[in-house]
């Protein structure tokens, strides 16, 4: 009960079916899967849940210097699947929780029974030879980009959608939640995300892993998605016919129809 | 003559004598009918993308502040190829899951990056222009220059940052304070047992419950435990003067009862005006070597009453009298004898334990209380100081938010007989 509640674990889709568990990246919440989570729960069962600091995770959980490091987070995926009891899931992360999927894999290698890696970077900031497309500058931009919306952000983001004829299918606990984000946390994942360097863990990866990029990403460019692919032996590298980081709002049938081809492969 | 300049840029038509009046010729520009004119030179940035952010349109006044032509960015670049590095990641992270999923974000703050390579401050605003069928085309988006309110909130932000800085320079002074009125480390007599704790109920303010445990010259200890009325910074002045009279007091005269005659003279001389006064128990002890255990001369100024836990499992509160210390004119103080055997432990507290409010208390007034206390201590007897501290310890823990004084708690014991 204290880690669903801690990590806001929801459980949906087709009971009986195989197990994915779909972990969201550094921003928003679980509800960036709400188009995919629509196609693939109909033949799957779905774990959802929020990383503590993001949307509706219990804010007592946080802890400043437990969750500065991605190990953090990939220990909470892991006591998710025991508290749930998951017979090896498959594991979706998008963005960073690609990397925290892997560091889960790499500690507990008979956890899962496959990897799907959405627009995954291992490391943002450029070194030596490879281009992450970011500077160090970068990130501090961001974090000054984090902190100055903090003064508008808690009030001013309720009221969007409240009586939104057009989105009826959005609702109020939709918008309370939604990439709202407490600031000193944000900064904390932020840091943790854009400053980690996992490129050394991926050679490790011993579960049939898929990657999924977008043709066209500010944050991970396909190089990126090249060298993990490059990275994890067996993996199989599929590029979406689409635009920006997150596929699962801008093409989610194409990105939900090429996780259930390579699960269905996965369960043959 | 008819009106026929329609651009007339001064509002007036040629050879119109009556120059205070608007003339037929410029009333055109004064109904703002150009639309284009509207969108180009307004006092915003307008911008219009496709939904994988390609520029489809964008305005003059956008294009001015960016220092673009309007070429080089329509069907060129995209939206977040104007943004700073740090911005690029915010756009993907948070504004375009955000518009993707409510149609609409507004006031986000962002910087944008102009030809030269400066920074402008932002304000960004954007919706998705849906067409008949519902179906997103577009997304329309105005930018507001932010120099200034971002020099503002940059105030604030340093304002704020200059709280929370002052804010953790306070508790670290609370705390040097609050630990200088302690004993670093607490001194055990000689074959006795000793513990202490203190738990104050906030960081912000300097606790007003103080103890000590001292030897003397001639092998008796002094031990005190005391609480004074009030807290933060005079409630801390108050302490320190209260520990060190006694302490003081002890050199001339080892007679606990003297010593807070002498303590309670000091406080009201100095603080009758404001009222400040403390309970204090006090107690010179005599270790009993042959024994094994010690006799204490205890008085008390109305403290609550120690707590004797004994080798066979009995418990009792040692009965005192005296008036609250600082509060009158000529307050007298008695002496009683405790005698500690092997196995015993003298137990001191401060009432924030038994004024506590635990979740649940069966007592009338919500208070924990000293039925409970000593029920409590009666499942810890015999014990020995350090478990009875840890006991208490753990006790407070499960008053949670009940706990709304500071409390202090000082045992001394004999060790039952050694094998």
């Amino acid at each position: 009960m204290r880690v669903r509640n801690r990590n806001n674990v929801v459980v949906t889709g087709r009971e009986g079916g195989p197990t994915v568990v779909l972990a969201h990246g550094f921003g928003c919440d679980q509800h960036m899967w709400r188009h995919v989570a629509a196609e693939i729960g109909q033949w799957a069962q779905l774990v959802l849940f929020d990383h503590v600091g993001s949307g509706r995770a219990d804010p007592a959980a946080w802890d400043a210097d437990r969750y500065a490091s991605l190990d953090g987070y990939a220990d909470d995926v892991l006591s998710i699947c025991q508290d749930l009891d998951l017979q090896q899931p498959i594991f979706v992360g998008h963005s960073v929780s690609s990397s925290i999927g892997v560091l889960a894999a790499n500690r507990e290698p008979d956890r899962f029974s496959a990897l799907v890696l959405v627009t995954p970077s291992p490391c943002y900031i450029d070194d030596e030879t490879y281009r992450g497309g970011f500077t160090r500058d970068d990130i501090d931009d961001l974090l000054g980009s984090l902190e100055s919306n903090y003064l508008g952000w808690s009030s001013s983001m309720a009221p969007l959608i409240m009586g939104n004829p057009e989105r009826p299918e959005l609702g109020e606990e939709l918008t309370a939640s939604f990439c709202r984000t407490d600031p000193a946390m944000a900064q904390v994942f932020a840091r943790a995300t854009f400053l980690s360097d996992n490129r050394a863990d991926l050679a490790a990866v011993k579960v049939p892993t898929l990657i999924l990029q977008c043709a066209q990403d500010a944050i991970a460019p396909p190089e990126v998605g090249a060298f993990v692919h490059a990275q994890i032996a067996g993996s199989r590298l599929v590029t979406l016919d689409a635009t920006g980081h997150c596929p699962q709002l801008s093409a989610p049938e194409a990105t939900a129809a090429a996780i259930t081809s390579f699960c269905r492969a996965a369960y043959r | 003559m008819t009106a026929t300049a329609g651009h007339d840029p001064h509002g007036q038509g040629p050879g119109d004598g009556r120059s205070a009046q608007p003339s037929e010729a410029g009333f055109p520009a004064l109904l703002e009918d150009d639309l284009e004119d509207l969108y180009e030179n307004a006092p915003c940035g307008h911008l219009s993308t496709l939904l994988d952010g390609t520029i489809a349109k964008i305005n003059g006044t956008l294009l001015t502040w960016l220092g673009y032509r309007r070429e080089e960015l329509v069907g060129q670049r995209r939206f977040s190829d104007l943004l700073t590095g740090g911005g690029r990641i915010y756009h993907e992270t948070h504004f375009a899951p955000i518009l993707a999923m409510q149609g609409e974000i507004g006031g986000v703050s962002l910087e944008l990056r102009t030809k030269d390579g400066s920074r402008m401050p932002v304000l960004v605003t954007s919706i998705v222009k849906a067409g008949s069928e519902g179906q997103p085309q577009l997304i329309r988006t105005a930018i507001f220059d932010a120099k200034m309110r971002r020099a503002y909130e940059r105030e604030l932000l340093d304002a704020r940052k200059a709280a929370e800085r002052e804010d953790e320079r306070l508790r670290h002074l609370v705390g040097k304070l609050q630990r200088s009125l302690l004993p670093a480390v607490l001194q055990t007599p000689p074959g006795l047992d000793s513990a202490a704790y203190y738990r104050a109920a906030s960081t912000d303010h300097v606790g007003g419950d103080f103890y000590d445990l001292f030897p003397l010259v001639d092998g008796r200890w002094g031990f005190f435990l005391g609480d004074v009325s009030g807290k933060g910074v005079e409630a801390a002045a108050v302490t320190a003067l209260a520990r060190y009279t006694l302490r003081a007091a002890t050199v001339y005269d080892p007679d606990p009862a003297a010593a807070l005659r002498n303590l309670n003279t000091v406080l009201w001389q100095e603080y009758r005006e404001d009222a400040r006064y403390c309970t204090v128990v006090f107690g010179i002890l005599t270790p009993t070597t042959a024994v094994g255990g010690f006799t204490a001369v205890i008085a008390s100024g109305g403290h609550p009453e120690p707590l004797l836990l004994r080798a066979d499992g009995s418990i009792h509160y040692h009965p005192t009298k005296g008036r609250i210390v600082g509060a009158f004119p000529d307050s007298r103080y008695t002496n009683t004898t405790v005698v500690v055997n092997p196995g015993d432990t003298l137990l001191l507290y401060s009432d924030g334990l038994t004024e506590a409010r635990p979740v649940g208390s069966e007592t009338t007034d919500g208070r924990y209380g000293t039925a409970a206390l000593a029920r409590f201590a009666r499942s810890l007897a015999p014990t020995t100081a350090a478990a009875a501290v840890t006991a208490v310890t753990a006790l407070l823990d499960t008053f949670g938010t009940g706990l709304t004084d500071d409390t202090a708690v000082l045992a001394i014991g004999a060790p039952s007989h050694r094998a």
